[in-house]
């Protein structure tokens, strides 16, 4: 039973960080029509940049400001690179192009601060374990999902309360439509693919006080992404998150109970669903096909 | 016409007389080989992505299965390494056959995610399955047996072993070509062009799909199998979702509407992984990378659809 709670709890951490994954991957897909095969290396870039500036600016600073340059970084890919991809007709393309970022990310990130994995420091307030009663915590952990969830919220707030939030909603349902009502949709894209890379970003951060910092810790996460985005629904928000916290539940519990296939579960969960319900839990029909 | 029998004789020519041309210009008998192993892996998938129109981002699964299919029939089963090789291929074929009707309905993204789903599951068995495949290390302790042919022994080494995989990747290639000119080819093509006409005309377009996603499963798994072979070792990163990708950027940047595309493809590929990797061992990826993205922004249809483009203007 505490086995079973301990990597439960760990499940809905890792599945967590899937939802806050697939939440920015979500907004990409659905307002820019972009398949980001390069949302793992923002990932990445956003952790390793926190790793470089935790020693001046703290972790509270870097918590910030790595998610804010991986922002950054987006708004000079998608000025530079994805904007040769909207005109195509198939999303296939921007699949493509951004396979060939991710490699090159990977290349960067491993030339710039080595292949052996680099820790994160984490504030000895939050490592120190907070509970040992039902099994081992740490407050890091909690602190972990606070944060996601806050997030995650921001986020939601963000594009139910304002006009800039709404915008991008509109332009989720019809790009065109909104563009001849007079908003600036270049913009409007520009925008929404940094914030999906800032959250990305955020998670990478998030993540490096866990994991040990490698240059190809995004080529997991990011197959793991698509994995919840696809079991949610594609161009559905809130199905990324739910599918997300699916997946990394459904990891955790099976590693619980038969760790061997605790990777490959995910896959299994896909296959199925897509078999069943191929849009998704949540997915609306005739996107991307 | 003629213009397309002599640039298939050149081809075929070329890769007949490769010790004689291929010491010029600092290549081995080693790179010939791999670069026709995954020029016949990315052709299996070209005949999925460039001829069928379905996006299959798991190719590497099949080409994968064809490698441990090899591998555990040469360790458990037989001494000969042409029956491995057909071992391998079944294996890998057997795999699209069966699985083809999970991913026949599906399209676009779904269709790639879902191949990327079934990939991604064959990995993680590999990886874990330590007692039968290995395990993350990998399966080795297999190697490539000599061909008894009635008169002569002839150990696979150098040469021999090119000349070999030669010998199967003509058998491949030929017989995607033979499909590809035969009414089940032109129905591929005609369900990539549109695919609701190609359903109007009566085409059971899920069918065609499946027939596609098998044969390609079983040419993936022939490329795989002499990957096994050249190696003499399989590992799981053969079935990974990278390797998989690897394919794509093959069959793409040597143009997917091309049948020698993917051979174009993996001439590049390869090289680049070969020569720049000697000079910049760790950035070679960065050069694929900025490759491919130049290749999709400015000439999406490939190197041979550039050269296409320019023979038919002038």
């Amino acid at each position: 039973m505490e086995l079973l709670l301990f990597d439960g709890f760990n499940g809905l951490i890792q599945g967590a960080f899937y939802a806050l994954m697939a939440l920015g991957l979500s907004l990409i897909i659905s307002l820019n029509s972009i398949i980001n095969f390069a949302h793992g290396g923002f990932m990445v870039i956003g952790a390793y940049l926190a790793f470089t500036l935790e020693p001046y600016i703290g972790f509270w600073g870097a918590l910030f400001a790595g998610p804010i340059l991986a922002g950054f970084l987006g708004i000079l890919v998608e000025r530079t690179l994805i904007r040769y991809m909207y005109g195509r007709s198939d999303p296939v393309y921007s699949l493509l192009l951004t396979f060939g970022l991710a490699l090159i990310i990977e290349d960067v990130v491993r030339s710039i601060w080595g292949a052996q994995g680099v820790p994160f420091v984490i504030p000895g307030a939050l490592g120190s374990p907070v509970s040992t009663v039902y099994f081992f915590l740490t407050g890091y952990r909690l602190f972990v999902i606070a944060a996601i969830a806050l997030a995650a919220g921001a986020l939601f707030a963000f594009l139910r309360l304002s006009r800039f939030g709404i915008r991008i909603r509109a332009g989720i349902l019809d790009l065109e439509t909104v563009s001849a009502l007079g908003v600036n949709v270049y913009l409007l894209r520009s925008v929404n693919f940094a914030i999906g890379t800032l959250l990305a970003g955020f998670a990478g951060v998030l993540a490096a006080g866990i994991l040990e910092l490698v240059p190809t810790m995004g080529n997991d996460v990011i197959m793991a992404t698509f994995v919840a985005i696809v079991v949610g629904g594609l161009g559905s928000l809130f199905g990324s998150v739910l599918g997300g916290l699916l997946i990394g539940l459904a990891a955790g519990v099976t590693s619980a109970y038969y760790p061997v296939a605790s990777d490959v579960v995910i896959y299994i969960i896909m296959a199925v669903v897509l078999i069943v319900r191929p849009r998704g839990l949540l997915g609306q029909e005739g996107l991307f096909e | 016409m003629s213009r397309r029998l002599y640039v298939n004789g050149a081809i075929w020519l070329a890769l007949l007389a490769v010790p004689l041309w291929l010491p010029l210009i600092g290549g081995y008998e080693a790179l010939a080989s791999r670069v026709l192993i995954y020029a016949l892996g990315a052709m299996a998938l070209n005949l999925l992505l460039g001829f069928t129109g379905c996006m299959s981002f798991g190719q590497a699964a099949y080409f994968g299965l064809g490698g441990y299919g090899t591998g555990l029939a040469l360790t458990h089963l037989t001494n000969s390494t042409v029956v491995a090789v057909i071992a391998g291929t079944i294996l890998g074929g057997a795999a699209g056959f069966v699985l083809g009707p999970l991913v026949m309905r599906r399209r676009g993204i779904y269709f790639a995610m879902i191949t990327v789903a079934i990939g991604q599951i064959f990995y993680f068995i590999a990886e874990r399955w330590n007692s039968f495949t290995g395990g993350e290390d990998g399966l080795a302790g297999f190697s490539r047996q000599p061909i008894h042919f009635g008169f002569a022994t002839v150990p696979l080494n150098g040469l021999a072993f090119y000349y070999f995989v030669l010998f199967f990747f003509a058998l491949g290639a030929g017989a995607i070509a033979v499909l590809l000119h035969s009414p089940l080819g032109h129905t591929f093509v005609a369900i990539r062009e549109n695919r609701r006409r190609a359903q109007f005309l009566g085409i059971h377009i899920e069918r065609y799909v499946w027939a596609s996603f098998a044969i390609a499963g079983v040419i993936a798994g022939l490329a795989g199998a002499l990957n096994a072979l050249q190696n003499n070792f399989i590992s799981p990163a053969n079935l990974y979702w990278v390797e998989s990708g690897n394919f794509v950027i093959m069959a793409v940047l040597g143009g997917m509407r091309n049948f020698w595309g993917p051979l174009v493809g993996a001439i590049i590929f390869i090289g680049i992984q070969d020569y720049v990797s000697s000079y910049f061992p760790n950035n070679w990826q960065t050069f694929i990378g900025g490759l491919f993205i130049v290749a999709v922004i400015f000439f999406p249809s490939g190197i041979l659809g550039i050269v296409r483009q320019r023979t038919t203007a002038a």
